[in-house]
């Protein structure tokens, strides 16, 4: 009697339990709710909801082109500039005024903390710019009154005034000619913000509100986000461009790559940011995911403290240079994935010069150089290694320690540095390092954008500048190439710039990596962009 | 009756009392500034620091500042957490939530799978499915729960692609944490198609839940068909026999009630094991619940956050297991000369 009625028991027993791991197993990921919207898996938490304040490119990522648009931008294929906000524009003979015609009918969004009442016109571009510009704007001092990007080119120091000429019509003075000026007004950083929405929260007093409850013309509006988690934004129905975007856009925080990828191959997210270079082959193995390659917009270096004897020495940084193997480090560190930096420009900038001088591995002169220079057998040096994987650097530890390996071969001892990001920027900022692996990601193609915050002397307080190195005649050569709107006669002065950099080397130039984006095949209208963060107006999804 | 209530009373109370001077002493033991540690907000100037000071009564001894620091939990002012800026008494109150829906879902599931198998073993015992049964939960039993789970997303999402591997629910629905239990916030919410959220999210639970509870239910196993070859031996059963009772009287007459006595016990211990490891899965699934909260914190070493985490979770247990030790006096009553309370 016992043993029939148990085994009945068991066989119900299981044959539930199965149903239910069944029933919930199988994936619905064919209803058409899925295909409403894209989860991007990011890879960090954004510092802001306002690119101004920040050069991160996971800010960057998350808010340039979903929130906001530009006055210009880039064309992804050509880099060319291409209008946005801006229909049209015009410069003065003398390169010193512009005058920018506004698209008419640009609506902000309307969201439960702002409903706007008017459409862009000219005072929201005043006011944009006029807050990193001008230290009396109401609003330059909210949230922190830094605003790394500009301030690294000196851009503020050689606008002379905005203003609006009628509702539709901006003009902008220069003090110098400036022929990357255009190029600076397409970055991710130069976004347009509402007037409007300024005026309310000023009379509400809480003006800091407007960089955590954004309001832009971009092609999503926010909705929330919880940091750690996820930042949630929708369509922005009246976008003023004509798109076919998806209803919800997504931003899953996930900082662990591997992770990502497992996520991407299970259809947890559409799209990942930064796959690691070790990852790539398994993406490639598969039919339903894609991988979006292009040349990248960045350089990854070894810089010495250049205010630091013995490395303020030209001659040592030469030894240094010349005892380590770059293509070796290419490989070990990058797979292959990109292609060895003999200057600071990559192929992908117009200013690319291919026959650069460039050093080489040579061990014996590095240590002729060395013993020349006075340095002491066992010398003891630190290097810096990043925290974090970067495209122009997706392994600054292994790096360190394999150029760690080729310093002790010419008799110098170095130790690997490393500390939590933050801790990490301050630190250099302060100078503390004798050397430092890092890296640049530009925010454009134009070259200025690469010499004058890594390598200029206004660029030591701003903190991009890890060399801490200044010259005269370099700032000298920067600041006539862009006073010239002749491209031949700038690239030839960034010739006789790449030149000097040899000579002095404060800093030795390692690889430009290629940009990766992994994104599932459901996903239409998705492109890379080399110049800054990524773009998902236009993308929707297709079954 | 109500003797032992209060005695269960006061040593709850105790506990807590004890747990909460233990978590008060960690603002002081941590580095740091204690004001800081304390309240979570990063003081800016003099002024302010003297304000927050007299606030939180950093002024006064130490026995004030104790007695403050109970008012501010009773009240529901935890702080502030370090890295995101937000009251931790809602952070607290998303994630708590979380990790007790995945354990109480892996604990009925160790109940309704792992008894029943139990007390089958339990009868059969020494036969070929005992064996197998036996076999299979010592196995079970003996993987470690991070391999365990990282085998079942190996398996079931990766290779298989039939599940998926984090959160709790596609991102893609956006449900207010009313409750903080996904199921019933989604019965709750308006503008979903609530049938496709609730597939969606127990497609979310089933390998957590898996992971948690195949090692509750292994042990669930043991401990149940242990305690029926117990009492199957004890004389109560020959003399039932002997009275003629069939098997199946024997069974439910006697056997199983005298068999679940000594087992229900036992489950109180297996929840702080639930626990901790629900904690661990949580990180290998992204399940937003206190333990990954809690390794966040120690990652970000946010002092406020370990502080009032720890406390919570530990507040948790002790509950638990008192109320289930209080269960187990009033269901048994032959336990009525252990007039203390005990955890």
């Amino acid at each position: 009697m016992l043993k029939p009625l148990l085994t009945q028991w068991r066989t119900i027993t299981l044959a539930m339990f199965g149903l239910v791991l069944l029933s919930a197993c199988s994936k619905q990921n064919n209803q058409p709710f899925y295909q409403s919207g894209i989860i991007y898996c990011s890879e960090s938490n954004p510092v802001t909801f306002n690119p101004q304040l920040d050069t991160s490119s996971t800010t960057a990522d998350a808010t340039s082109h979903q929130l906001y648009d530009r006055l210009l931008d880039f064309d992804p294929d050509t880099g060319r500039i291409v209008p946005s906000l801006a229909s049209s524009w015009l410069v003065s003979d003398d390169g010193l005024t512009y005058a920018f015609q506004l698209e008419r009918d640009v609506a902000f969004h309307s969201t439960p903390y702002f409903t706007p009442t008017r459409t862009l016109n000219a005072d929201d571009i005043v006011f944009s710019m006029n807050r990193w510009l001008r230290a009396d704007s109401p609003y330059h001092y909210v949230s922190g009154g830094r605003y790394p990007y500009f301030e690294s080119l000196g851009l503020s120091d050689n606008i002379a005034a905005v203003e609006r000429i009628n509702g539709y019509r901006v003009e902008i003075t220069l003090k110098r000619r400036d022929s990357s000026f255009l190029a600076n007004l397409a970055t991710d950083f130069s976004v347009i913000l509402s007037e409007e929405y300024s005026e309310i929260l000023r009379d509400k007093g809480v003006p800091n509100r407007i960089d955590q409850f954004p309001i832009g013309t971009g092609p999503f509006k926010f909705e929330s986000y919880r940091k750690d988690h996820f930042i949630r934004y929708t369509r922005h129905e009246a976008y003023w461009r004509k798109l076919d975007t998806a209803q919800q856009l997504i931003f899953d925080i996930t900082p662990r790559s591997s992770l990502r990828l497992a996520k991407l191959i299970t259809g947890e997210c559409d799209a990942t940011a930064f796959p690691s270079q070790t990852e790539l082959e398994q993406i490639r193995r598969r039919d339903d995911l894609l991988l979006a390659e292009k040349p990248g917009l960045n350089i990854g270096f070894w810089a010495f403290n250049t205010q630091r004897p013995p490395f303020d020495n030209p001659d040592v940084r030469r030894a240094l240079a010349a005892a380590i193997d770059k293509n070796t480090l290419l490989e070990a560190v990058y797979f292959d994935s990109a292609t060895r930096a003999k200057t600071l420009l990559p192929a992908a900038s117009w200013a690319y010069q291919n026959d650069a001088d460039d050093t080489a591995y040579n061990p014996v002169l590095a240590r002729k150089l060395l013993a020349d220079a006075g340095i002491p057998p066992d010398f003891t040096m630190t290097i810096w290694a990043m925290p974090v994987e970067r495209a122009y650097n997706p392994n600054a530890t292994k790096m360190a320690e394999l150029i760690q390996r080729y310093l002790s071969d010419v008799g110098v001892n170095a130790t690997i540095v490393s500390y939590d990001w933050a801790t990490f920027r301050r630190h250099l900022q302060e100078g503390l390092h004798d050397s430092v692996l890092i890296g640049w990601s530009a925010d454009n193609g134009d070259p200025d954008n690469f010499y004058r915050p890594l390598l200029s002397c206004g660029a030591i307080p701003s903190g991009t500048n890890r060399a801490m190195w200044c010259n005269e005649d370099y700032d000298r050569l920067l600041d006539r190439a862009i006073e010239t709107e002749d491209i031949d006669e700038r690239r030839v002065i960034y010739q006789q710039v790449n030149r000097l950099l040899y000579e002095k080397l404060p800093l030795v130039p390692i690889a430009h990596a290629y940009r990766y984006q992994a994104f599932r095949s459901e996903l239409d209208g998705m492109a890379i962009n080399p110049y800054g963060g990524v773009r998902f107006g236009g993308v929707s999804k297709v079954q | 009756m109500i003797r032992i209530l209060s005695r269960y009373g006061i040593l709850f109370v105790l506990t807590l009392l004890v747990l909460s001077a233990m978590s008060f002493s960690l603002a002081y033991l941590f580095p740091g500034d204690v004001l800081e540690n304390l309240t979570g907000i990063t003081v800016e100037n003099e002024l302010q620091r003297a304000a927050l000071m007299r606030e939180y009564k950093l002024d006064r001894n130490v026995i004030i500042q104790f007695y403050h620091y109970l008012e501010s939990l009773m009240t529901g002012d935890w702080g502030y957490s370090f890295s995101s800026g937000l009251s931790l008494r809602d952070e607290i109150g998303v994630a708590l939530p979380a990790t007790i829906e995945l354990s109480a879902y892996a604990m009925l599931m160790a109940l309704f799978i792992g008894i029943p198998l139990g007390y089958y073993a339990g009868i059969r015992c020494y036969s070929n499915s005992d064996h197998a049964i036996n076999t299979m939960s010592i196995i079970t039993y003996s993987f470690p729960v991070f391999w365990f789970a990282l085998v079942l997303i190996l398996i079931f999402s990766l290779q298989m692609d039939v599940s998926p591997l984090s959160g709790r629910i596609s991102l893609l629905y956006d449900i207010q944490p009313t409750t903080g239990f996904i199921l019933i916030d989604i019965l709750l919410a308006n503008d979903i198609d609530r049938s496709l959220a609730f597939k969606d999210a127990m497609s979310h639970l089933a390998l957590p839940t898996f992971a948690i509870g195949a090692i509750t239910t292994a042990s669930m196993v043991r401990l149940t068909r242990r305690s029926v070859i117990d009492v199957k031996h004890k004389d109560y059963i020959a003399a039932a026999r002997s009275r003629g009772l069939s098997g199946w009287q024997i069974f439910t007459r006697h056997v199983m009630r005298n068999a679940l006595l000594s087992i229900l016990p036992l489950v109180a211990i297996q929840i702080t094991t639930l626990v901790t490891n629900a904690m661990i899965v949580e990180t290998l699934f992204s399940w937003p619940g206190i333990g990954n909260w809690l390794i966040q914190a120690i990652y970000q070493r946010d002092y406020p956050a370990l502080r009032v985490g720890m406390l919570a979770v530990s507040t948790l247990v002790i509950t638990l297991t008192i109320l289930i030790d209080l269960f187990n006096r009033i269901i048994d009553p032959s336990r009525e000369k252990y007039e203390r309370g005990t955890i």
